[in-house]
């Protein structure tokens, strides 16, 4: 017991101490003091201000200061994404500028490039109105000419069209201008030219006809290319119509229909000559909005660019600054309005980290009055945290996916580290295909810099997150792959030759009556004789379901000393005497027992069989073992352990329960009676009142239950899980099988030919099968089976995981959110 | 076949059941909406919507916001929402979708016309014409001058055009005969989508029947209200009302014949789910009659959810949603116009 104290205390072994801390800021110094705390990154705020929503709250005014400003940012960013630029940061470094500052700047950026996209939208749809006049004068003059035939006789009194005139030089009123039709003239035919949708076309004849009665004449010419939309700015497929009917009643429905169309109307002259002079004078005018449009744009791009310099840097502000007042608004303002008292949890090593950076903002804030910063009791479980590093980052993980660990609790991420990728790599174990993971693993902790500053995408993320697993898990595979000498299959006599022989030089009867074992044991792992032979399965299954056993009780067997661990860390001597003490004796009289038995039959090479010791041991105790007797004296044991494990089943069921109802009594009685003597002892123990609640209740049927419960998954699972670790057997055997497949099916078959194609193709298919099948699936499922070995069978036996995590004030976290 | 929708309903609308079962959890709860109750400005609005799945519609919002941009920004998600589901819908659903969305096009319909009459600005009312209820040829309304030319220049391509077959008249357009023509299209329309969904069968026919019933039974008793004291003959108004429903056919009868609110709450407390709709309701009063028939319809809607395996929980989602942005925007109005004591009045709690 001493010493098991006094074992020097292991920093992941058991999450931090925290304390539950109190602060009292001052006003003036409020703001830097939680900017100092965020830079510190130790401190986890409690909100205080619960039942208030968001718009209740302190601060809520700088909250919506910030969230407009971030919304001006996004705008920015967009504007800078649209022009096709990257935003870059400036290589020279800007000075600091403090938020009314950026507020202010903000404000202006994004009032200038309102005020320039509304300007060079506006060109733009001037521009456009041009480019469509342009083309429906150039197309619709054709259609004239060509049925110039059939109204060539009304032509020759033309009115003069009203608005071909110095008009057109202000052409951004065109839209503005009455739609002029063509000139009604004495026949009544008039006409109207225009452009459209390319889509809408159908429907807008289909229209037209309808409303007209079938009395007009649609004729329509396809645009050459794409035009840009007057109205949104997007390239569409256009064509350009004119339309010719007759009647002042029907210009107005037409013109009614165009509109609902949005089809724009652009009134051409009849006459050639002045369509050819209008067709000049809107090209000139054209060339002079486009240079008009490209100065624009260039001044656009460059305040663009200004900005961009600064823009990451901002958008970091302002989020730093919107967490600082989410955080602040956590805080309650104390009676006299001139304090914030704010509540956190932190780590007990990071008090003078805290203190220091409290004294800092007092100090740079020039306040009167010092943050006050002191302990508080708290009923609360503390949160749970571990400082991890990029190596044991990832085994935390993997025991957190599971749950977070209760707050002190021992932590199996530890053991996990080795634990985890061994068991993998009994699974996975072919020095071939690990030396493969290895290089991966290994490529990924060689660009680790480089990667870890990029996006990734999310396979490639979890690649990158489990490299140092991967690593250790090759690593381990190379290791298993060598005691099962696999290498693709492969057989290698890496460590001398084997040790057995054939009979005679022929080798004939080696596959029927066997081998000769002629000299000492193969040194390391399976003799590469094994290979081929017919004995190889049976001895393989052999060794390698034995191993599981062993390994499974082992760790479960060091799972229930975790236990105890646990228990001696509460201080929770009941734990210790009803339910690690009977778990123990009953894993270790039945199971424990059975790996004895495994060691022993390998060390003396005994022919018992191990099946049948076992269930005779239930079936019929007191019967002679006879020729499966291993040592002298077995029978005996046998009913003494079976008897021990008989009496630890209600061991672990009732005292538990009985005692804690005793304990409860006791408690209640001696408040009832005792309260002079027995009140100062209360008010150490329950510092809370609030705590009291909580032990009033004892209801006795609900921990009897539930104590129920644990001892029969308890008992049941013994049987269970070991039988679950058999899956490390199967799934190697597995994996070697399918690997011996490729291999012989594959690689071998296709050698046999003498055909350089075949040869390819199948070397080809075996490297494919190998990467796809047996490096990605069969890592992916052994890695399954690993974890679920560790998250039930493993951690069932001790760990509660109901705890949750320290989720610090910190800016550093905040980027990492973003990104 | 009633009964057995388990066996085949998920192979093409369990996806969007999940769908639309995830976007009712994302509607505002009676929390959300006592917190909505206690802002003081549009910008309070803002903020705490930016919680809920408003959010990201509202967040590119400048500020000095309008109660019109956020009813359109609400609007915006519902009708996102509304076409997700409709491109990923298969038949007989897709149909049953679109089903949804005419009653919102004929009140479109609607709205040109009587706006043309009024000589609006008919970009101006195609901004004011409800998403949903768009069609592409509705710009082209505005031509017309009487009902025959409305169907046959713009309605005929719709799928309102077979509705239109009872109220062709060659008479010009005006504001009673606009109101008439909604009545009877929305009565074609009632009809045919119960018939639709009759067809369907199984549950949806069961749960749809019993809310178009509601909707059809609400229909007559808002008709009769609003027809109390016009022209509108005996007869004419009875040819108003679906034929279908828990009115239909004597409720109808004793309707048809009422001549002032008393009359209509008689003849509504023979029904007893109505009865407890009119007991609320002090003698003479019909302003809180909308409210109360809403919070019925909510309920009804809300107990739709309840069953799984038909097509129902849609029609139900979608209304909800309307309800919802219409309370955000009874709440904005009142928010703006600083009539904070009102802001209860209207608003129908949806959970």
């Amino acid at each position: 017991m001493e010493y098991i104290d006094n074992l020097p205390s292991m920093d992941l072994m058991r999450s931090e101490k925290m304390m539950r801390v109190q602060l009292i800021i001052p006003v003036e110094s409020a703001h830097r003091a939680v900017t100092y705390l965020g830079q510190v990154g130790l401190i986890q705020f409690r909100d205080l201000n619960d039942d208030k929503s968001p718009f209740q709250r302190t601060f809520v005014n700088q909250v919506k200061r910030c969230a407009e400003m971030s919304r001006k940012l996004r705008f920015i960013k967009d504007q800078i994404h649209n022009a096709g630029l990257v935003p870059s940061p400036s290589p020279a470094s800007q000075p600091d500028i403090e938020l009314e500052e950026l507020e202010i700047q903000l404000a202006e950026h994004e009032h200038g490039l309102i005020e320039m996209n509304a300007n060079s939208e506006k060109l733009q749809q001037t521009y456009n109105e041009l480019l469509e006049f342009k083309m429906v004068s150039q197309k619709a003059g054709d259609i004239l000419l060509s049925s110039g035939s059939h109204v060539a006789a009304q032509e020759t009194e033309l009115d003069e069209n009203v608005h071909i005139s110095p008009e057109y030089a202000d052409t951004s009123s065109l839209l503005e201008q009455e739609m002029q039709p063509g000139p009604s003239n004495q026949s009544g035919v008039g006409f109207v030219s225009g452009i459209i949708c390319k889509s809408k076309v159908l429907r807008f004849e289909r229209m037209l006809f309808r409303t007209t009665r079938g009395n007009m004449l649609f004729n329509q010419a396809p645009a050459d290319n794409k035009v840009p939309d007057p109205a949104s700015n997007e390239m569409v497929e256009k064509t350009v119509f004119v339309v010719f009917f007759s009647g002042e009643q029907v210009r107005i429905k037409i013109l009614k229909i165009c509109e609902a169309f949005g089809a724009n109307c652009y009134p051409i002259p009849e006459d050639t000559t002045k369509r050819r002079q209008i067709t000049r004078e809107v090209s000139s005018h054209l060339s002079e909005l486009e240079s008009t449009l490209e100065a624009g744009l260039r001044h656009r791009d460059k305040a663009l660019i200004s900005i961009g310099f600064h823009l990451a840097k901002w958008m970091n502000m302002v989020r730093r600054e919107n967490a600082i007042y989410d955080t602040l608004n956590m805080l309650n303002f104390d009676v006299t309005k001139k304090c914030l008292v704010g509540e956190g949890w932190c780590p007990i090593f990071a008090k003078t980290k805290i203190q220091e950076a409290l004294q800092r903002a007092t100090f740079d804030s020039n306040s009167q009055v010092g943050v006050i910063f002191h302990v508080m009791d708290s009923v609360e479980s503390p949160p749970t945290y571990f400082q991890t590093n990029q190596f044991t980052n990832a085994y935390q993980e993997i025991v957190d996916a599971y749950g977070v660990a209760k707050y002190q609790e021992t932590n199996p991420a530890v053991y996990t580290i080795v634990t985890f990728p061994f068991l993998f790599a009994v699974m996975f174990g072919d020095w071939g295909h690990g030396i493969c993971l290895l290089l991966g693993a290994l490529f990924l902790i060689a660009r680790e810099k480089k990667l870890g500053s990029q996006k990734l995408g999310s396979f490639m993320e979890m690649l990158f997150g489990g490299r140092y697993v991967l690593l250790l898990m090759s690593l381990f595979s190379v290791y298993c792959g060598l005691i099962y000498n696999e290498f693709f299959s492969v057989p290698f006599h890496i460590f001398g030759s084997s040790a057995y022989q054939c009979r005679d030089s022929t080798c004939s009867d080696s596959r029927s009556v066997g081998l000769l074992k002629y000299r000492d044991t193969y040194p390391f792992g399976v003799d590469p004789s094994w290979r081929g032979s017919r004995s190889e399965l049976p001895f393989l299954n052999s060794l390698k379901m034995k191993m599981s056993i062993l390994f499974g009780v082992a760790q479960m067997n060091l799972g229930i000393i975790l236990n105890y661990f646990n228990a001696r860390y509460f201080d929770n001597s009941l734990d210790i005497k009803y339910q690690f003490v009977p778990q123990i004796i009953f894993l270790n009289s039945l199971f424990g027992y059975l790996s004895v038995l495994i060691i022993m039959k390998w060390c003396t090479g005994s022919q018992a069989d191990l099946y049948h010791v076992m269930i005779y041991m239930f079936l019929s105790p007191f019967e002679d073992l006879g020729e499966n007797q291993l040592f002298r004296g077995q029978g005996v044991l046998q009913v003494i352990l079976l008897l021990l494990a008989l009496i630890a089943v209600p061991w672990m069921l009732f005292p538990k329960p009985f005692i804690l109802k005793r304990l409860h009594t006791e408690r209640f009685e001696g408040r009832m009676y005792g309260i002079l003597g027995t009140s100062d002892n209360y008010d150490d123990e329950e510092p809370d009142p609030v705590r009291q609640p909580h032990h009033e209740e004892f209801n006795f049927s609900e921990v009897f239950v539930h104590q129920m419960i644990h001892s029969i998954e308890f008992v049941l699972g013994a049987v269970s899980n070991t039988a679950s670790y058999l899956r490390l057997w199967a799934l190697s055997l597995a994996h070697s099988e399918l690997s011996t497949v490729f291999y012989e099916k594959v690689l071998l078959l296709a050698w046999g030919y003498d055909n350089l194609i075949i040869r390819l193709v199948g070397l080809a298919v075996f490297a494919f099968a190998t990467a796809f099948i047996l490096l990605m699936m069969e890592t992916l499922s052994a890695f399954l089976h690993a974890l679920r070995l560790h998250w039930v069978e493993f951690q069932n036996k001790f760990y509660s995981g109901d705890g949750y995590k320290f989720r610090p004030f910190s800016f550093a976290a905040l980027n990492d959110d973003e990104d | 076949m009633y009964g057995f929708e388990a066996m085949t309903f998920n192979i093409h609308g369990g996806y969007l059941e999940a769908i639309v079962r995830g976007y009712r959890s994302g509607l505002l709860t009676a929390a959300d909406y006592n917190n909505l109750c206690q802002c003081e400005t549009l910008d309070d609005i803002k903020m705490h919507l930016s919680a809920t799945e408003y959010g990201p519609y509202l967040q590119n919002e400048p500020s000095p916001l309008h109660t019109t941009t956020i009813v359109e920004k609400c609007t915006l998600k519902l009708v996102d929402e509304y076409k997700h589901m409709l491109t990923q819908a298969t038949e007989p659903l897709s149909t049953f979708l679109e089903y949804i969305t005419y009653g919102h096009m004929i009140d479109n319909v609607v709205l040109i016309v009587t706006g043309t009459l009024h000589e609006r600005d008919v970009q101006e009312l195609l901004e004011k014409c409800h998403p949903l209820g768009m069609f592409d040829s509705i710009a082209t309304l505005a031509v017309a001058q009487n009902m025959r030319e409305l169907y046959r220049l713009v309605l005929v391509d719709t799928p309102l055009a077979p509705y239109f077959s009872e109220c062709i008249t060659s008479e010009d357009l005006d504001d009673m005969n606009i109101e008439i023509m909604r009545n009877t299209l929305y009565k074609a329309y009632l009809e045919d989508f119960y018939r639709f969904c009759q067809k369907l069968g199984g549950a949806t026919a069961e749960i749809m029947s019993d809310l178009l019933a509601f909707e059809a039974d609400r229909r007559a008793v808002n008709i009769t209200i609003n027809s109390i004291g016009t022209e509108l003959t005996r007869d004419d108004r009875r040819k108003l009302y679906s034929n279908f429903g828990l009115l239909y056919p004597y409720g109808h009868e004793e309707l048809a014949v009422c001549e002032d609110i008393d009359q209509v709450r008689a003849a509504m407390e023979k029904y007893p789910p109505y009865q407890t709709i009119f007991s609320k309701l002090s003698y003479g009063e019909s302003q809180i009659l909308d409210k109360a028939f809403y919070e019925e319809e909510v309920k009804r809607l809300c107990l739709a959810f309840e069953q799984q395996f038909h097509y129902g929980v849609f029609f139900a989602y979608m209304r909800l949603r309307e309800q919802e942005i219409r309370n955000l925007m009874w709440i904005s109005e009142c928010v703006a116009q600083n009539q904070k004591s009102r802001v209860h009045d209207s608003v129908v709690f949806i959970f």
